[in-house]
């Protein structure tokens, strides 16, 4: 068995069986917790508008606070975009879902792909260097997010790296590529990529909480 | 003076091939195998000076396709006369001698040549049950391969079947087979794969062997590096509708008529080495993936067994469902697990109220 064989096959059943075993434990074991009681009486019974605008009010900065976190929302949109567009619109990516789902759908030109890969790991690299360089990011900052960041930026450097031929051959770029997803993929239910699943459950709760006590998004 | 005796520029020049012709081919081959265009008069020179080498090609577990390919796609060129210089004591699908004579002929061949004959061998060996499984003239194939390897200069196992097992060695390989470099570890051997491997380059093996005495340098699946460096993605023609993002969505569909990458279609050229998209077959004619067909990734080992030949090389192999289906229900049990214990603690801590 060859190193690609074992990425296409074994290591990548083995990543998704940890990532699916991983996501439903933490999600059923969260919503399965009692919920708190809210003992005061709802100062507005929209509550559940206020949730759905606690879901857009955190997509842009507070106006007071734009010069001062405008850049790592940029940031934050840059890589997460990125991520979104190479993902699901890169022709393989693509051919690795519609395995899945049965059928295809439109993608971008590799170029394109490319330039938006390299776009978001210069995004992930500046992102990184900020949390080094800023004393309090530095101090709040753990191992979660050293991990997260090394997994979801390894795929990039890989993919790239597989792309532009810089390995002794694509065969072996390819399944390094591949065992650099599965590993985001076995990591990710136990870090801070959940957030994944947790931003529009968190987001609408404290808006819906919120909006109940009278209170903004 | 005898035919045998002819040293291969005296040949050449017997049948009417010019000097410049001569110089013309070795600059050809030279440029092919990665050889400097400053070598090309001493290759030249060399080649001229080189007498009929005895070859002695071995058929077992095999479909005749390689031999196909090697004789049947050749005009008259000066590779053919190259072909016809050497002397092919033995190969039973295309000599007039057959049975005991055959085999005779073989015996003489090893005895008169011995240590200096080459071996060219096509088809897979069976190893299980002691080789039984594929047998000539009252001997196993693993017998025979390891009686004619004791006295070769060097062996070139011709097809991916000779190189790694190839269709023989599919799962469930019921026969063992395996490929000459797992038998024979002693000797020097050079593997052409491909199924069929392309006539030009087993040309250019030899004409480097009889220039130089040696076979060409190899990679470390011990395949002539000239010719098998690349990958078919690197050197398609195809490739530019794969940077574009231009893909066939089914064979035959306009995309692929307008020549877009076939990538969605199955195609294996980016993990598969071969010349077959700077070298093509039937004398530069066509190729399979110019025929509208993606590549099959023949000249890899075990090729046959890396899932279907239509499904995208970026497809993962997901064996069953069952086991994302068992993975779901205990990722639920032990959330709701976890859930109960929480419940329980958040129960001790305020006393049930």
């Amino acid at each position: 068995m060859t190193l690609l064989d074992f990425a296409r096959g074994p290591a990548m059943q083995i990543a998704i069986i940890i990532f699916v075993v991983g996501i439903l434990w933490r999600l059923v074991g969260v919503w399965a917790l009692r919920q708190k009681k809210d003992l005061s009486e709802a100062r507005s019974r929209g509550a559940w508008i206020g949730g759905i605008k606690g879901l857009f009010a955190h997509g842009w900065p507070y106006k007071p606070f734009v010069s001062k976190v405008g850049t790592q929302y940029i940031v934050g949109y840059v890589i997460h975009l990125g991520l979104f567009i190479v993902l699901f619109f890169g022709t393989p990516h693509m051919l690795f879902f519609a395995d899945i789902v049965g059928f295809t759908w439109w993608t971008l030109p590799g170029s394109v792909i490319t330039f938006i890969a390299v776009i978001t790991t210069a995004a992930l690299f500046f992102a990184l260097a900020k949390r080094l360089v800023n004393p309090v990011q530095r101090l709040i900052s753990n191992f979660d997010d050293y991990a997260t960041w090394f997994v979801t930026t390894l795929p990039f450097v890989t993919g790239l790296a597989t792309n532009a031929n810089l390995w002794p051959d694509y065969e072996f770029g390819l399944a390094i590529h591949l065992l650099s997803v599965w590993l985001l993929l076995i990591y990710f239910p136990f870090g801070k990529l959940m957030h994944s699943f947790w931003f529009v459950v968190s987001r609408y709760t404290t808006g819906s909480r919120f909006a109940r006590r009278g209170g903004m998004a | 003076m005898k035919e045998h005796a002819l040293t291969l520029g005296e040949e050449l020049r017997r049948q009417g091939i010019s000097r410049r012709s001569f110089l013309k081919f070795c600059a050809g081959v030279a440029s092919s195998m990665a050889i400097p265009a400053t070598m090309v008069p001493a290759m030249a020179a060399s080649l001229a000076q080189a007498r009929r080498q005895s070859v002695i090609w071995m058929s077992y577990q095999e479909c005749t396709a390689c031999i196909e390919s090697l004789t049947r796609s050749f005009s008259p060129t000066v590779e053919n006369l190259i072909f016809n210089f050497i002397s092919l004591d033995f190969q039973h699908a295309l000599q007039a001698a057959a049975g005991d004579q055959a085999v005779e002929a073989l015996r003489n061949a090893m005895e008169e040549n011995w240590g200096k004959y080459l071996v060219l061998v096509d088809g897979s060996i069976p190893l299980k049950d002691d080789g039984v499984y594929s047998t000539s003239h009252g001997q196993t194939h693993l017998e025979s391969l390891r009686e004619v390897a004791e006295g070769a200069a060097a062996i070139v196992s011709i097809g991916t079947c000779a190189c790694y097992g190839g269709v023989g060695a599919a799962r469930p390989n019921p026969t063992g087979a395996v490929g000459v470099e797992d038998i024979i570890t002693d000797k020097p051997i050079l593997n052409v794969p491909g199924c069929p491997p392309i006539p030009e380059v087993m040309t250019g093996v030899l004409t480097s062997f009889l220039a130089f005495g040696e076979l060409p340098a190899v990679d470390e699946l011990k395949r002539p590096s000239a010719f098998f460096s690349d990958t078919i993605h690197d050197r398609c023609y195809r490739r530019p509708f794969y940077d574009m993002g231009k893909f066939a969505k089914s064979f035959d569909d306009e995309g692929a008529r307008k020549g877009w990458c076939l990538y969605e279609l199955g195609c294996k050229g980016p993990i598969t080495h071969n010349a077959c998209a700077t070298m093509k077959f039937n004398q530069g004619v066509s190729w399979p993936i110019q025929s509208g067909h993606g590549c099959l990734g023949c000249s890899e080992p075990d090729f046959w067994d890396k899932d279907s030949f239509y499904k995208p090389l970026s497809a993962g192999q997901w064996g069953s469902a069952e086991g994302i289906a068992i993975a779901a229900a205990a990722g639920v049990a032990l959330g709701a697990a976890s859930a109960v214990m929480s419940r329980r603690n958040q129960d001790k801590i305020s006393g049930g109220k």
